[in-house]
């Protein structure tokens, strides 16, 4: 039993966390939730050129670190707020094609993705917002060596700025759900292909991305035909985990702040954290926090030692979404009105701890779940 | 990073299983008698006395402490590997009192002379401890308490009224936080931690019964009650530092999350054999799931922090706080499932569980008062853990 980080993890922490805070600054934060793009290009090159594209792939294909070293970074990512394609193209594009795609398309997507040359994105909700097989209903047809997509997928991070699109369609009918589901890597520019880019409150880029009979060849397929649930399976409870240690960081941050508050406030002659309802509410916050940390990182070297994981990253996703929603509750507690303004930065972490609780399974849906194992 | 056991901790696990399987007491492995629902058990005493000495044969109450002092130099986490077993297979014998209150401190603050007089006794499982802190006029605010020890030539004399003492009416020795210096500013200055023999003529005790209806802890009067200077622990008006020292101990001794998730374990098992889990009840079985994975894993990062000696701050009130406060969940969860029937007490042949539902229950409202009261773990969280500053 082991909790500490090595010298590597470490570095990469402080690496991360340093790049974040020269050029991630509240002003940037404020600009790139109001930005389409959300990121810029100059941005992206530089995570490229540390390497941060790279995490998580494999040394042959022009990558770096595990999927440890990974989350450390998205927990600091959390923590900055930070908006880019990267969850999209580092987590779920290059999570997908190393979990399911064959030698040729490893060779083709993954040096592309490390060299920060393309964005990619996995759309895989429809309508209902799941992420199950009993929830993929979109169609991919079969004619000749082809495939014709038809249906909309909804909440597609990234969608808008993505090169390319893995999408799940089903293209076969089965009494098992699970069975007849394929992942097709799909060029973004291809005709009958419509993103519409979606509005959140949380500023994060997200889009409806619509196919009519948009045709795809066999050869991008990712994995076999009709057997890409079980993949796709892992590559959620990944997705699951990374966004848990994102909510990490943002926790971090909105405790981090209250706590700078509480000390400088003055009310009553005193500094409000002196104050006992104030520093037990803070105290939970830390308790929230460091559990959230714990059950992360858990599921990560699990995932990461290649060990089943589907329990611990549902205990992960079902806590640290709870967890995070109310540790910014109680930073707008500690904050008081100041805190409730646009102009103060805590509401930005607020909504983008909602958006990432709903993102890849929310609460509900991992401890049904957790009581179903 | 590592979240597994190694293949010795794992090995000893497995010899604690099998030795629990065949020597615990069988009756209560039936009736899954939890770790704080014991003393409502018939003969309970002398079956935790039994299984103490059996454990102590084995060495197990002394797993971590150095070799030269009868222990086994281990890591903390067999301590933890034990306990967590105890705790599944309904197994009393561990008396943390001693083992986890008593010994670090006379580990850590005690002389050669203490150490080679009472760790023996405690190692074996045969001297059974409890501990004289609380008064009735203070709990929370211990710092402040009255029970004076007046010094006499080659004793102090100790006078005054202990109160929530657990197992003191069957503990052979006990440790004693009392006044020795009205004068000392700060209060806690003037405090001593004495080891006294519970047959020293002076000492009362008084049974109180809990809100379960169970004799776990007693008022205890100190009547002129003659101490050798010999049992002072670290010197006259130290005894705060000695009480503060074995806080940490104190505080991650019982495992909460093993507790709760036993509990947890035996409600759902049951209640599946009935089939009486609607959905709200499923739902709310998933959280504390979640919360006594959370939990335990709190409780392994302590446990990693003391094994790599390094000094606890606010984590061990964290963990106290988590774990104890999980049984409280996990025992209100067990009277809504069962509803009526939890509510009637073990006498009752209907009663779920052997009369488990309604004990835990009830004694559970005790989990956030007893060793540190929550709002004290919170304050110590806050202050210790966070910085904020302390306004008393």
């Amino acid at each position: 039993m082991d909790f500490a980080l090595n010298e590597q993890q470490e570095m990469m922490q402080t690496m991360a966390r340093d790049f974040l805070a020269g050029e991630y600054t509240d002003k940037v934060l404020k600009a790139m939730v109001k930005d389409d793009k959300g990121y810029t290009p100059e941005l992206w090159k530089k995570l490229a050129e540390m390497n941060l594209t790279g995490l998580a792939i494999p040394e042959a294909y022009g990558g770096v670190g595990d999927f440890l070293d990974l989350t450390i970074v998205l927990e600091e990512m959390g923590r900055a707020c930070f908006n880019a394609p990267f969850f999209a193209t580092v987590v779920l594009g290059a999570g997908a094609i190393v979990e399911a795609g064959n030698g040729a398309q490893k060779k083709e997507f993954l040096p592309k993705i490390a060299e920060g040359k393309k964005i990619i994105t996995l759309a895989l909700p429809e309508q209902s917002g799941k992420y199950a097989a009993d929830a993929i209903k979109m169609k991919a047809a079969k004619k000749g060596n082809d495939f014709i997509l038809n249906g909309t997928k909804l909440f597609v991070p990234d969608a808008q700025n993505a090169d390319y699109i893995i999408v799940a369609a089903r293209t076969l009918e089965s009494k098992d759900l699970q069975n007849g589901i394929t992942l097709f890597i799909v060029d973004a520019m291809t005709s009958g292909i419509t993103v519409k880019p979606l509005k959140t409150i949380a500023g994060d880029k997200q889009a409806e991305v619509v196919f009519e009979n948009v045709k795809v060849s066999a050869a991008n397929i990712l994995g076999t035909v009709d057997k890409a649930w079980p993949h796709i399976e892992k590559i959620i409870q990944k997705a699951a985990v990374a966004r848990c240690a994102e909510m990490v960081g943002v926790g971090r941050k909105a405790l981090d702040i209250s706590l700078e508050y509480a000390k400088e406030r003055i009310a009553f002659g005193h500094p409000i954290g002196a104050f006992q309802a104030i520093q037990h509410r803070c105290a939970d916050m830390l308790i929230d926090l460091e559990g959230s940390r714990f059950a992360t990182y858990q599921a990560a070297w699990r995932i990461n030692e290649n060990l089943p994981a589907a329990r611990e990253a549902a205990i992960a996703k079902a806590w640290v979404g709870q967890a995070c929603r109310r540790i910014v509750s109680s930073a707008h507690q500690v904050h008081g009105a100041i805190g409730f303004t646009e102009d103060h930065i805590l509401h930005h972490y607020t909504k983008r701890a909602r958006a990432y609780e709903f993102s890849f399974g929310d609460v509900n849906a991992n401890l049904e779940k957790l009581a179903a194992l | 990073m590592d979240f597994k056991f190694t293949p010795e901790e794992e090995a000893f696990r497995v010899e604690v299983s099998d030795f629990l399987d065949k020597e615990g007491p069988q009756e209560w492995q039936k009736r899954k008698v939890s770790f704080f629902d014991m003393s409502g058990q018939e003969n309970w005493i002398a079956i935790h006395r039994d299984m103490a000495q059996k454990l102590g044969a084995r060495g197990w109450l002394s797993l971590h402490w150095p070799k030269e002092y009868g222990g086994q130099g281990l890591s903390p986490f067999y301590r933890l590997i034990l306990r967590e077993e105890l705790a599944k297979h309904h197994c009393p014998g561990y008396h943390s009192l001693s083992v986890d209150f008593v010994a670090p401190a006379i580990l850590l603050k005690g002389s050669d002379a203490l150490k080679k007089r009472y760790l023996p006794g405690i190692a074996s499982g045969k001297v059974m401890w409890c501990e004289c802190l609380s008064e009735p006029g203070h709990g929370s605010d211990l710092a402040s308490l009255e029970t004076f020890a007046r010094e006499e030539g080659d004793c102090f004399v100790a006078n005054g009224q202990k109160i929530w003492t657990t197992y003191a009416h069957f503990a052979d020795w006990t440790f004693l936080l009392a006044r020795t210096d009205r004068q000392a500013q700060p209060n806690y200055r003037g405090l001593t931690f004495f080891l006294v023999d519970m047959r020293t003529p002076g000492i009362t005790v008084n049974p109180i019964i809990n809100m379960a209806g169970h004799h776990d802890f007693n008022e205890v009067f100190f009547d002129d009650v003659r101490i050798p200077k010999e049992n002072i622990v670290d010197g006259v008006n130290r005894g705060w530092y000695v009480a503060m020292a074995l806080l940490d101990y104190e505080r991650t001794s019982d495992l909460g999350y093993a507790i709760a998730g036993t509990l947890l374990n035996d409600i759902v098992e049951y209640a599946r054999e009935l089939d009486i889990l609607d959905a709200e009840n499923k739902r709310r079985m998933a959280e504390l799931v979640v919360e006594c994975e959370v939990t335990r894993l709190t409780h392994y990062h302590v446990t990693w922090m003391q094994s790599q000696g390094k000094v606890l701050n606010y984590e061990a009130a964290m963990c106290k706080l988590l774990g104890f406060e999980s049984i409280q969940h996990v025992a209100e969860f067990g009277m809504n499932v069962f509803k009526h029937y939890g509510l009637l007490s073990d006498t009752s042949s209907l009663a779920p569980l052997y009369g488990r539902i309604s004990s835990c229950y009830l004694r559970s409202f005790g989990h956030s008062m007893e060793a540190g009261t929550s709002e004290i773990d919170r304050d110590v969280i806050a202050q210790r853990g966070l910085g904020l500053p302390r306004l008393r």
